[in-house]
């Protein structure tokens, strides 16, 4: 039996029978002190039922229970804790608990040069890792100056590489975001389709998350022969999928029970609450920095802005399922603009000195450049040397950049001291932002749409806790 | 940007901030940072460098930056409060306009910058903060982004508080998003922000020791052990400043 499990060991209370080592005396919800207050650590939920309905005979029963909901739940999204106030099925407050997953992203940043940095910033929100490499890298371009030097080759490689990375955000979004409502083909669909995108990632950037491969200046290396045949075989593919997946969810009954009406924010409650993305573009508002705000070259692009008039999270699916669309046609307009050239910025000062190759004996540093440093110039041995040691040096100063990610704006506020790391790098992340509108879209409502609300918000617990 | 807006009459436009030298946050000396255990020989010791952060710019700013200054200062004389007195001082840096206000005065220009109807700046974007603990009285900053939907504009405000009375005001009044915002500032750097409906940690445990991302709050990790070498953690390494 569970419950035994929980008793401890060393005798005397555990003696006794169903003792709960957590149950305290007087404990939280006991203010009116007449309040039964029955603390649940494992055990049959039926004779808990039995034990509330016997405690609260002949009274009428109150049916207010506060439930955690995780950090450990399959349906929070990593590691989120609900604490749900409940009557009955109803939610009547729901707050967030965070911070399960801080790992000191912004604090280790601190202690590593500014291209390292990309490494640790890809980390943060583990679905959109490519968004914050181009935040972090543009932030600190801004900070040098250079952002006229990037070469066009290496901003349309970052836009293509985003809005790849755009459509498995959201395709991860649909997946868990059916899976906890119980839409397993939605889910398996999802992740489906997610994996095409990781195998494109994984041929140009040599991994399927975590990839580093936006670095300031530029890219970290060209793309591999036969990428763009890969993205064009993905592009003709991906239209079909998407009918698969709308064809299940779009006009289906259930789905449509499940997600109308359910997590509703209008746009005052957006604004008041600094919501982006998704959530903002159902109230029908067209806001998109890649529209007003244009970076990478996304002025350059012929893309709509989608919206929804509904404030839901049906209207969210639908704006995700748009957006994938969008991003295609973005995708399509990037292979035709990929012009040959360089990757990485001209200034030698900045620029990592060696692109890679693939050599005999696999992926390193490419032959012609080991020649160069080590057997024909001196001073190319000594700025390589100096490059990736000691790094480059950021003129002093802040910048704040924000970027749409798939799920909002992404902001990167980056502080130089003029050294070769940085003094502060701190994430905007939208998820974070976005998850404080939990309790104005849930409570109310009843307990299975908090989880679609939630899941409408699309929060992944690496970028919130960083 | 080229909105015909009627000119106003000169005269009344608010007077420029005095002009501000650069300001001082650090002065480092030698080559590499860390905690000096390791020697330095590379010849630069002696090394003195002050890390100077921009000051106030001189006008115009370009683009729509002298716009929204002249509508903040006009707002904010309107509402009887000298722009002198609220803007210590504005800075224009790499394209982004900043305007550093002392502390007392921040929810009442936040609130300008909501309100006006020229300037509009509906959502705010979060709270960041810096620690600067050799900027003497200034060592606890912060930066809060602001963006305006309607203009589509950005403009940044930011403040400052000195480590022996970390007060900030709270703009959850205001805008209610920096809840949260607040709530990791007050976590990683021990900024109060008076006024916050719940101000606790939010990322760290409730009973964490001390605030992460001070400057004085070491990175942690231990020392690599090799055969016969021991590599310092990262925090404890010598590196280049």
């Amino acid at each position: 039996m569970s419950v035994d499990l929980a008793q401890p060991v060393d005798g005397g209370a555990s003696d006794e029978p169903n003792f709960d080592p957590y149950a305290a005396a007087g404990g939280a919800g006991s203010e009116e002190g007449t309040d039964a207050v029955f603390t649940l650590t494992g055990g049959d939920w039926d004779e808990i039922a039995r034990e509330l309905a016997s405690a609260e005979e002949g009274e009428p029963v109150e049916e207010r229970i506060v439930v955690n909901m995780g950090p450990q739940h399959p349906s929070t999204h990593g590691v989120l804790r609900l604490v749900v106030e409940t009557e009955g099925e109803t939610v009547t407050e729901v707050r967030c608990g965070i911070g399960f997953l801080h790992t000191g992203i912004e604090k280790n940043l601190e202690y590593r040069n500014w291209t390292q940095g990309c490494t640790f910033v890809t980390r943060m929100d583990y679905t959109t890792p490519l968004f914050q490499e181009v935040a972090y890298c543009l932030a600190v371009e801004k900070l040098l100056g250079v952002e006229e030097q990037i070469p066009e080759r290496a901003s349309v490689i970052r836009v293509l590489l985003m809005e790849l990375n755009r459509i498995a955000s959201h395709m991860v979004c649909i997946a868990t975001g059916g899976m906890e409502m119980g839409a397993l083909s939605a889910m398996i669909f999802g992740f489906r389709e997610r994996e095409l995108v990781l195998d494109i990632f994984e041929m140009i950037t040599g991994l399927r998350m975590n990839h580093a491969f936006i670095r300031p200046g530029g890219v970290s290396q060209d793309l591999p022969p036969g990428a763009v045949d890969k993205i064009r075989e993905f592009l003709a593919l991906m239209p079909t999928r998407m009918k698969d997946i709308e064809a299940l969810c779009n006009e289906n009954p259930i789905f449509k029970g499940r997600t109308e009406g359910v997590g509703y924010l209008d746009l005052t409650g957006c604004m008041a609450l600094g919501i982006t993305g998704p959530p903002l573009r159902a109230t029908g508002l067209p806001h998109d920095l890649r529209k007003s705000q244009p970076y990478c070259g996304y002025e350059n692009y012929d893309f709509e802005v989608v919206t929804w008039d509904t404030s839901d999270s049906y209207g969210r699916y639908r704006i995700r399922m748009d957006e994938v669309r969008q991003s295609l046609r973005i995708i399509e307009q990037c292979l035709e603009k990929l012009k040959p050239g360089p990757v990485m910025i001209e200034d030698r000062k900045i620029a990592w000195p060696a692109q890679l190759a693939l050599g005999g004996d696999g992926m390193g540093n490419s032959l012609d450049h080991i020649r160069h440093i080590m057997g024909e110039s001196m001073e190319a041995l000594i700025h390589h040397f100096k490059l990736v040691t000691e790094g480059f040096h950021v003129p002093p100063g802040q910048v704040y950049v924000g970027i749409e990610s798939p799920k909002g704006e992404l902001g990167c506020h980056a502080v130089s001291d003029g050294g070769t790391r940085p003094y502060r790098v701190h994430f905007r992340d939208p998820s974070f932002n976005n998850l404080q509108a939990v309790s104005v879209m849930a409570e109310g409502g009843m307990i299975a749409d908090l989880i679609v609300a939630v899941a409408s918000l699309d929060p992944v617990m690496g970028g919130v806790d960083r | 940007m080229s909105q015909n807006l009627p000119e106003k009459a000169g005269p009344e436009l608010p007077q420029p901030l005095a002009e501000q030298a650069a300001e001082v946050v650090a002065v480092r000396r030698g080559m590499f940072g860390g905690n000096g255990t390791s020697g330095d020989t590379s010849g630069y010791g002696r090394l003195v460098r002050t890390i100077e952060f921009p000051g106030q710019s001189p006008r115009p700013y370009g683009g729509y930056f002298d716009e929204v200054e002249n509508e903040l200062f006009g707002a904010l004389e309107e509402r009887d409060l000298a722009p002198e007195r609220a803007i210590e001082k504005v800075v224009v840096h790499r394209d982004q306009l900043t305007f550093h206000v002392r502390r007392e005065h921040l929810v009442a220009v936040a609130k300008t910058m909501r309100d006006d109807p020229a300037l509009r700046f509906e959502l705010c974007l979060g709270v960041s903060g810096v620690h600067f603990p050799d900027d003497a009285g200034r060592e606890l900053q912060i930066l809060v982004p602001l963006l305006s939907i309607t203009h589509n504009r950005r403009v940044h405000l930011a403040t400052s508080c000195p480590d022996e009375d970390p007060h900030l005001p709270s703009l959850t009044g205001v805008y209610p998003a920096t809840d949260w915002h607040e709530r990791e500032t007050w976590d990683m750097f021990g900024i109060v922000f008076d006024g916050h409906p719940a101000l606790t940690r939010i990322l760290m445990p409730d009973d964490w020791p001390g605030h992460p991302q001070r400057k004085d709050y070491p990175l942690g990790g231990i020392p690599v052990e090799f055969k016969g070498a021991q590599i310092p953690s990262p925090d404890q390494r010598r590196s280049y400043r």
